[in-house]
């Protein structure tokens, strides 16, 4: 394949890991954003969307596009609930404090994890994609005759995978809209503003509480449904997703859901054209170096603005 | 000699006839926990004394491991000299990382230093070359010499185990009953106070981290040596979870904490290891419980209740 082609198969690759993440990471953002806290365990919430996908295709009958609308309900639910539970029961006993949540939840990183591994077992299992057609790209040649277009071999792309980029991209716009149309989201960046002021209006602000870090889950979980039948379900899976969308989360600014956004399609991008012509060890060195100097640099983040 | 310092030394000296005394398999296992001790002391420092909660000590053991492992792997040098390579690697980057690190606080630091942690890690594996990544490699027996003694040898390996971490105990002792060590607490208890009081508090909390550093260096360094083996995994997020778990268990801020942590957390691993194969799982429900119900530790509570001096 001729250079052209090859730079267009990485975006498009580079798209579909922009999108999961960003869906991800916006999960992460919401959290971050109204409650103030790092939630390590978000990239177990990721993997256990993914091994839900795979039980319940398993359990439901009735093909593949049957049981992933299945999956796309339950898990997000499933994984909801059990976040809002843990908040309850750990994060608002130990007040929110910022460090002593990240303590607990690497604690709920492992157990999570741990329980999946004696559950569902150590091997990774795919899920069969709801569809699945090979589709063809052009790819346009300036030949004599002026510029035509043909399809050259290896430069494809699948149906499902373009689901996945626009899923993304519709899931993305609600969230946008249900927390600057709707009632709820008008309590929670009540919260997010001030919480004093919030329970002083009324607000019982540690039920917001508990549904922002559930909804944060059930993003993530949502994102594990999209991808598991493009890669395996797995039980670490969770660990490289989570230090993606931290990078994503902190290049974007702490908190700032735009942000997030722009820097989860950067991210993606920039790491499937780099993993495809770079080792992708490198790829990962310079990001993660990266991230670290942002935050020392520009603790803002490179979309942020500064704190009021 | 006071209370405290005779509780130290008793330890040490408990320690010292348990080489006489224990089985093989437990004589290995102490062995393992004075020098996993070693980097628990080292890590209490920052987090404990000074308040620094670090997610990437990892990288400073592992500088002290392949800092040893490569100098014996690739030149002519001794084992000695090789450790206090090590130690010179975990020193420098400790400095190196607290000049940039120490620019922020709380959960940016926590974040900064897991990302620093992880650059070391992947640039391990980008070096397998050298260091043969994930696999790891096995430091040979001719390497592991000190004065002609066989550093391999069960006996020869506790009491060089039992001398590391008795000295690196009692420099801790030492430390946080000096003026220094009072400084990190003050640090610890409300920074902004410290600095009003005169205090530069970033070259404080700069000291505190290049010697944790350091010490968690002579730990990985020791490790190399004793156990004949450098891999990558002694570098991975889970070793930097290991020593915050083993201090919040032991007591946050205690000279021996982070010795009974150790003790108690390798033996309940080492438990639920026997049964399952998810044994991390213990790990995390000891790190979800500490935060819940006892944020003190064991030596926090007996400080608490019982010895209001303890240091």
């Amino acid at each position: 394949m001729e250079f052209g082609p090859y730079l267009m198969l990485a975006m498009l690759e580079g798209a579909v890991l922009a999108a999961v993440l960003a869906l991800m990471a916006s999960g992460l953002s919401l959290t971050f954003g109204v409650m103030r806290v790092v939630n390590v365990a978000h990239g177990e919430f990721y993997m256990l969307g993914a091994v839900i996908a795979w039980f319940v295709a398993h359990l439901v009958g009735g093909g593949a596009a049957l049981s992933f609308v299945a999956a796309a309900i339950i898990a997000p639910l499933a994984v909801g609930v059990l976040a809002a539970a843990a908040d309850i029961t750990i994060l608002k006993r130990i007040d929110y404090d910022p460090e002593r949540t990240i303590v607990a939840t690497i604690g709920l990183l492992y157990v999570i994890q741990q329980v999946t591994l004696m559950t569902y077992g150590p091997d990774a299992r795919p899920v069969e994609p709801p569809f699945n057609s090979r589709i063809a790209l052009p790819w346009i040649e300036w030949g004599e005759g002026g510029p035509s277009l043909y399809f050259p071999w290896g430069l494809s792309t699948t149906s499902y995978k373009l689901f996945v980029i626009g899923a993304a991209a519709v899931l993305i716009l609600a969230i946008r809209l249900f927390m600057t149309r709707s009632r709820a989201g008008l309590i929670m960046r009540a919260t997010q503003l001030d919480s004093d002021m919030a329970t002083a209006f009324g607000i019982p602000v540690e039920r917001v509480y508990a549904a922002v870090f559930g909804l944060g889950a059930a993003l993530a979980a949502l994102a594990g449904v999209l991808i598991v039948p493009i890669q395996q379900a797995h039980y670490l899976m969770g660990g490289d997703a989570l230090l993606l969308s931290f990078i994503v989360v902190i290049i974007g600014g702490l908190g700032s859901m735009a942000g997030t956004i722009v820097a989860a399609v950067l991210i993606g991008m920039s790491d499937g054209i780099i993993s495809v012509f770079f080792s992708p060890t490198l790829a990962k060195i310079i990001a993660t170096l990266l991230v670290a100097l942002v935050l020392v640099f520009r603790p803002q983040g490179l979309f942020g603005t500064r704190d009021r | 000699m006071s209370r405290i310092v005779a509780l130290h030394l008793g330890l040490v000296a408990l320690l010292l006839a348990l080489n006489f005394l224990l089985p093989a398999y437990t004589h290995g296992n102490i062995a393992r926990i004075m020098v996993l001790a070693v980097y628990a002391i080292g890590y209490n420092i920052a987090f404990g004394y000074t308040g620094l909660l670090s997610l990437g000590h990892a990288m400073f053991f592992a500088a002290g491991m392949y800092g040893t492992g490569l100098i014996l792997r690739f030149s002519e040098l001794s084992a000695l000299p090789a450790w206090g390579v090590g130690l010179a690697c975990g020193a420098g980057l400790a400095l190196a990382v607290g000049l940039l690190a120490l620019r922020t606080a709380g959960v940016a630091f926590m974040i900064v230093t897991l990302m620093f942690s992880q650059a070391v890690y992947l640039i391990i594996l980008y070096f397998g070359a050298f260091t043969r990544g994930d696999e790891g490699f096995v430091i040979e027996a001719a390497d592991r010499m000190i004065w002609g003694l066989d550093l391999g040898q069960p006996q020869v390996r506790y009491l060089a185990a039992w001398a590391l971490f008795s000295v690196v105990l009692l420099i801790s002792l030492r430390l946080v009953r000096r003026p220094a060590g009072r400084v990190f607490v003050a640090i610890r208890e409300n920074e902004l106070r410290a600095r009003l009081l005169g205090y530069d508090t970033f070259r404080y909390k700069l000291l505190a981290l290049v010697i944790s550093g350091t010490i968690s260096a002579a730990s990985g360094g020791a490790y190399a040596l004793l156990f004949g083996y450098a891999g990558a995994s002694f570098a991975t997020v889970q070793y930097s979870i290991f020593p915050l778990l083993w201090v919040l268990l032991g007591g946050a801020g205690t000279v021996l904490g982070p010795f009974l942590g150790t003790l108690f957390m390798f033996y309940l691993i080492d438990i639920a290891s026997g049964l399952t194969e998810a044994y991390m799982l213990i790990a995390g429900l000891a790190l979800i419980g500490l935060t819940l119900f006892a944020p003190q530790g064991i030596a926090g509570v007996i400080r608490a209740r019982l010895w209001k001096d303890l240091p």
